[in-house]
């Protein structure tokens, strides 16, 4: 068994950082709080998420034409494109098309994506400069971090982490931790490199199947500034970006940036179709676990995931924790529903870092079911026989107890008993994390079941 | 197998049932059978909005208001002349001033430019929109507009002319009216380049424009006003 992410872990030690826990707390919740206002806007918001949830699950269920049709009509406007079933099988596809045109440095844009490929140190590892434009991925880059959010990668740093960070890594004065100062800085130092890159690399936000083209959206422009300048553009595109129709944008576009952030759209949105004068697209449509999931009962609803972040946002566990906690690309409920389809062994944990309050799945601007799916995947990691310790005695223990309703009572009465004389062993015990933190209720007199029978069975 | 057989071989199998079918959504040619729109529901919720619109032009100022809440701004400019006077009294320090419009040919025109880097050095870009799309406060500009896509990210403030008639109220209806494949690029520009990644501070000018101006100004105001 792959030794498994411990978010419990993880999160303890952002917990203890306790300024920034308590101001990713507020910012995190401040989008939550931002998007409602934005929502509470859009009379018709119930039937966007229900139109948007049809068209995703109508393009799931007829996606191998919509990929051809894509295909074909992206060939049409003069893109090339190229398929791969996995990370390795990108990452070589990118590497070719990079190694033709002889690229040295390359600048990208933030896509989840090439996350998942792991295709940045790839690339470097063979020769290749790559650097991350969008400010938030930057500063994870040279942090030597993923991101922890989806839409604000760095959202878990304080201004003085950046500071310290920049100031290490570009020069600047470690005593001026004033954002603007720090996103100056960083403007400064990027432009030289989109104007030096060989290449533009990009993901997508969503494909269209009708016209061949797909869409990025940004807040920065950095993806505009990365495709318009170098002469090449790669885009990796996953195959559940799909959508039929033009016209369903407007849909997805209305959506997607009051869910993120609480704007009506992102400050860019940006449509490409087709290699811009004097220069070449590459479009790499990417598997990688897409079509296994796709063929799950319980878990192809996730592939509808259009990537906004509300549910982070909203996470109680995500917005005290850190997304860092989750150890893996995708963080917060939208991850503990999708890493371990990658590596079930290696994120075994990550379904049992959830509170199961559901709020993820009320946000979810397309209705994937998020809460119910993180709940199918307990007994799944049972089920192979993956349950920490802790977990299998008190489970087998809870099940006897609930299954034999004599034993169910002797333990109430046991339990009652206990709270009075033992009362801080048993939820303080080293195999009860939930515990700490935590004060014990204080002891009816007696059970409801007591009382019951001495008051109603009487009368 | 190669790997797209492979992969829709894969998908061919693994498809769910039953199969979902396509819903209706509203689109331009839906004008008339609005389905909850937004904008006059949006001014009904928001009476104290300073500038709210009158009855007669209200998806004007929803743009306007809208445009400014992304951190843009706009000037209504009556002619070509008055556009030219508003650009020199904004910015009055651009150099570098590149035109993709006849109302205010700058000090370079974009047509002369053979090569996007050489965009590097401009102040400000001048591109004319033929699309506002009121809900998200944003400006449509393609290649045909831009003529050097990078004149819109490059620059380092940007001025938009558009026509204050050419304004739809959301983005059901600005896809009912553009044709995405008739251009390698376009892009919805809702206010100038934005960042909120350190501490959710927002800043703009992150690394495309610094700044967006709209002048609302309709074409044919070219011809009395140019000279």
């Amino acid at each position: 068994m792959t030794r498994a992410v411990d978010p419990e872990g993880r999160a303890e030690r952002f917990i203890a950082l306790e300024e920034h826990e308590s101001t990713h707390d507020r910012l995190v919740w401040g989008m939550r709080q931002n998007r409602d206002k934005a929502v509470a806007g859009v009379p018709e918001w119930e039937e966007l998420r229900e139109q948007a949830s049809q068209i995703k699950e109508h393009t799931l269920t007829h996606l191998d034409q919509y990929l051809e049709q894509f295909e074909a009509n992206a060939t049409n406007l003069g893109a090339h494109v190229h398929w791969a079933r996995d990370a390795e099988e990108h990452n070589a596809v990118v590497y070719e098309i990079l190694q033709a045109h002889r690229v040295k440095s390359l600048i990208k844009s933030k896509s989840m994506l090439q996350e998942e490929c792991g295709m940045t140190p790839y690339l470097q590892k063979r020769g290749i400069e790559v650097t991350e434009s969008d400010l938030g991925e930057r500063i994870q880059q040279l942090s030597d971090e993923p991101p922890s959010h989806i839409v604000v990668p760095a959202i878990h740093k304080l201004r003085s982490d950046v500071a310290a960070l920049f100031a290490e890594k570009i020069g600047t004065d470690p005593k001026d931790s004033d954002p603007h100062s720090l996103t100056e800085a960083m403007r400064q130092n990027a432009r030289p490199k989109f104007i030096a890159a060989d290449a533009g690399m990009t993901g997508a936000n969503f494909a269209v199947a009708e016209t061949g083209g797909f869409v990025v959206c940004t807040n920065e422009g950095n993806a505009d500034i990365g495709t318009s300048v170098p002469p090449l553009h790669v885009a990796s595109i996953g195959i559940e970006k799909l959508i039929p129709r033009a016209r369903d944008l407007g849909v997805f576009i209305r959506m997607l940036s009051r869910s993120a952030l609480g704007s009506p759209i992102t400050q860019y949105t940006s449509h490409f179709h087709g290699p811009r004068r004097g220069g070449e697209l590459h479009v790499v449509l990417v598997d990688n676990t897409r079509s296994d999931r796709l063929g799950s009962p319980d878990f192809w609803h996730a592939l509808k995931c259009i990537r906004c972040g509300a549910c982070m946002n909203t996470c109680p566990v995500y917005r005290r924790g850190g997304g860092l906690s989750y150890g893996a690309t995708y963080s917060g409920p939208i991850g503990v529903i999708l890493d371990p389809g990658f590596d079930l062994s290696k994120y075994r944990e990550l379904p049992f870092h959830s509170s199961l309050c559901g709020s993820c799945t009320e946000v979810c601007p397309v209705k994937i079911d998020i809460s119910d799916q993180i709940y199918k995947w307990r007994p799944i990691v049972a089920a192979k026989g993956m349950l920490k310790l802790s977990k299998k005695v008190g489970m087998s223990a809870l099940g006897m107890t609930l299954a034999h309703p004599a034993v169910f009572h002797a333990a109430e009465s046991a339990a009652e008993s206990a709270l009075e004389h033992l009362p801080r062993f048993l939820p303080y015990n080293p195999l009860n994390p939930w515990g700490r933190h935590r004060d014990l209720p204080t002891v009816p007199k007696q059970t409801f079941r007591q009382w019951y029978l001495e008051n109603r069975r009487k009368s | 197998m190669n790997a797209r057989d492979a992969i829709l071989a894969a998908v061919r199998n693994n498809m769910p049932q039953p199969a979902v079918p396509l819903p209706e959504i509203p689109g331009s040619e839906w004008k008339g059978v609005k389905h909850g729109l937004g904008y006059k529901e949006h001014f009904t919720r928001l009476p104290e909005v300073p500038g709210a619109p009158g009855v007669n032009e209200p998806l004007l100022a929803y743009f306007r208001l809208q445009l400014e809440a992304m951190g843009g701004r706009s000037f209504e400019a009556a002619d070509a002349t008055a556009a030219r006077a508003k650009v020199a009294e904004l910015f009055p320090d651009a150099n570098v001033v590149c035109s993709a419009v006849s109302e205010v040919p700058g000090t370079r025109r974009v047509e002369d430019v053979r090569d996007p880097h050489e965009l590097n050095d401009v102040d400000l870009g001048v591109v004319r929109s033929p699309l506002g799309v009121a809900e998200a406060g944003a400006v449509w500009l393609t290649q045909a507009e831009l003529v050097v896509n990078a004149l819109e990210v490059l620059s380092q403030h940007l001025v938009v002319l558009l026509d204050p008639a050419a304004v739809v109220e959301t983005m059901h209806d600005a896809y009912g009216q553009i044709d995405l494949a008739a251009s390698p690029y376009g892009v919805f520009l809702a206010g100038p380049s934005a960042t909120g990644d350190i501490e959710g501070v927002i800043i703009h000018g992150a690394q495309g424009a610094r700044s967006l101006t709209v002048l609302l100004l309709a074409p044919q105001a070219t011809a009395g006003g140019s000279g």
